[in-house]
């Protein structure tokens, strides 16, 4: 299995072969972030521009790290502060960075697509990390590392995504990936933030926590973001989190002992986690922010390493 | 490492199973004599057959000296200097779960060819630390060095041509010990 791909956009266009190597290529680098001189030489030479629309702390810092550790040079553009400020369009900001030469460029945008468009516009290899309501592949690959380092498979696994999924772009990826990858998926949450159709995408649909929690190998919390509220998708922060936030009770009474409890952060402590669950046992939640180093510098590695991802 | 993505096809035997055991018999005492002992002494095999050779080392060094010493497995492919002309690269992972600051390293692989699997192994394992110093050991020496580096153990030197490959077939990996001189099927 060879990775032939420039960019790295979705995880729905993957094959199960890609997934696979993705996962892998990250396991076999994460020794690196346990030694002493934690770099090596693999993407010497190479550029890696975050391009970053949307306030991002985990993942900009994780392909960060990740570009420095395989020894790229990495430099950050956040929208404020920059052109984008004095008006220029998002593509006229993304040529202007593609005419400096980069090797890579990792996208975050609040619009779907915004990753898919620079990979038609510009000839350097594009990341996806994070556009719109539609996909994250680099966080579902980083959930799938931890699920592997946990359970040691993925085939027939089950999984809960619980909350605000309407809206979820790392729902969707994981979706994608872990169906791809012979896992149950069950999505559940209130009605206002459970796409219609998700039956489509192969996952099931709970309107119950205590139903959807019921004897599944991992918990995924998905963040509830505050303007939710606002746009009268739910009822309150209080109520939301009295039917839908995972307590130490709602734990024990219905998970597996087992059971992983993730969450892709930052998580609303209180809202859809009690502290007890985030920092409890079950919680992999930190394993998650550190598996994002090693997936990114796969990703990078993979893309880049190989003149720019285009395999002789 | 050094075979391109074409068919070979075998062309001659060079060492049959007992001929490499022998030779891998003769490594082990040699090392021992070498650094008088196994004190100190810490095994890195270059994935994948290194790691093998340096195994099956280590078990000759158990037997004669009684002494059990570290295995490690070292990926280079984050090392390697023509990324860019290999296509798309597969990374196995470095595993050296102890310390070799201080340590004399046997680097084991088992065909020492150009010299550039070497030269990236030295810079990945300086990454890791200092040791006390680092020996080199090559299962068959085939020739073609592009860089000055030197085996301090060799199995068997085989002179060869350019266009042939030679293949050290083990146990583990293929089924049999052997080591064998391959052609390309085109000629």
């Amino acid at each position: 299995m060879a990775w032939t791909r420039k960019d790295l956009l979705t995880m729905r266009e993957l094959d199960p072969g890609e997934i696979q190597l993705l996962v892998e290529t990250a396991a076999s680098l994460e020794e690196i972030a346990t030694r002493d001189i934690k770099k090596v030489p693999a993407l010497r030479g190479k550029t890696v521009v975050n391009l970053f629309y949307e306030a991002s702390t985990r993942t900009r810092t994780s392909f960060e790290i990740a570009g420095k550790w395989l020894s790229a040079d990495v430099i950050n553009f956040s929208a404020s502060g920059s052109s984008a400020g004095k008006g220029e369009s998002f593509l006229d900001t993304a040529k202007t960075i593609g005419a400096m030469s980069p090797d890579v460029v990792v996208v975050r945008h609040s619009s779907a697509g915004a990753a898919a468009l620079l990979a038609r516009e510009l000839t350097c290899s594009i990341v996806n990390a994070g556009d719109g309501a539609h996909e994250h592949p680099t966080q579902a690959l980083l959930d799938l590392l931890t699920i592997r380092e946990k359970k040691g498979h993925f085939d027939g696994l089950s999984v809960a995504i619980v909350g605000d999924v309407a809206h979820s772009r790392v729902a969707r990826s994981n979706i994608h990936a872990m169906k791809k990858l012979g896992m149950t998926v069950t999505v559940a949450g209130p009605p206002t933030l459970i796409p219609p159709n998700v039956q489509e995408l192969g996952v099931k649909v709970s309107y119950r926590l205590d139903d959807a929690i019921r004897d599944v190998d991992v918990i995924m919390m998905l963040r509830l973001q505050h303007e939710r509220m606002a746009g009268g998708l739910i009822p309150s922060l209080r109520e939301y989190s009295r039917y839908w936030g995972l307590t130490l009770d709602k734990l024990s009474a219905q998970a597996r002992p087992d059971v992983l409890i993730m969450h892709p952060g930052p998580v609303n402590r209180g809202v859809e986690l009690s502290p007890e669950v985030a920092d409890g046992p079950y919680s992999v939640i930190l394993d998650q922010v550190t598996k994002g180093v090693a997936v990114r510098m796969g990703v990078l590695f993979l893309l880049a390493g190989s003149r720019g991802g285009s395999p002789a | 490492m050094n075979r391109p993505a074409q068919h070979f096809r075998e062309k001659a035997q060079v060492l049959d199973e007992a001929a490499l055991d022998r030779a891998l018999t003769r490594i082990a005492h040699e090392i021992l004599e070498r650094n008088a002992g196994a004190s100190d002494l810490a095994f890195v095999g270059i994935r994948t057959r290194g790691v093998t050779i340096a195994q099956r080392l280590t078990a000759k060094i158990a037997a004669i000296d009684g002494t059990t010493l570290p295995v490690g497995a070292l990926d280079i492919t984050l090392y390697r200097d023509d990324l860019d002309m290999r296509g798309a690269p597969v990374v196995r992972g470095t595993d050296i779960p102890f310390s070799i600051k201080d340590k004399t390293v046997v680097l084991v692989d088992d065909v020492l060819f150009t010299g550039r699997t070497i030269r990236a192994a030295l810079d990945a394992l300086i990454d890791l630390g200092r040791p006390k110093m680092i020996q080199l050991a090559s299962f068959i020496d085939r020739g073609h060095r592009e860089l000055p580096i030197r085996p301090d153990y060799v199995g068997k030197n085989l002179p060869t041509s350019r266009r042939e490959s030679v293949a050290v077939r083990l146990r583990e990996h293929d089924g049999e010990d052997r080591v064998v001189i391959e052609e390309p099927e085109d000629v």
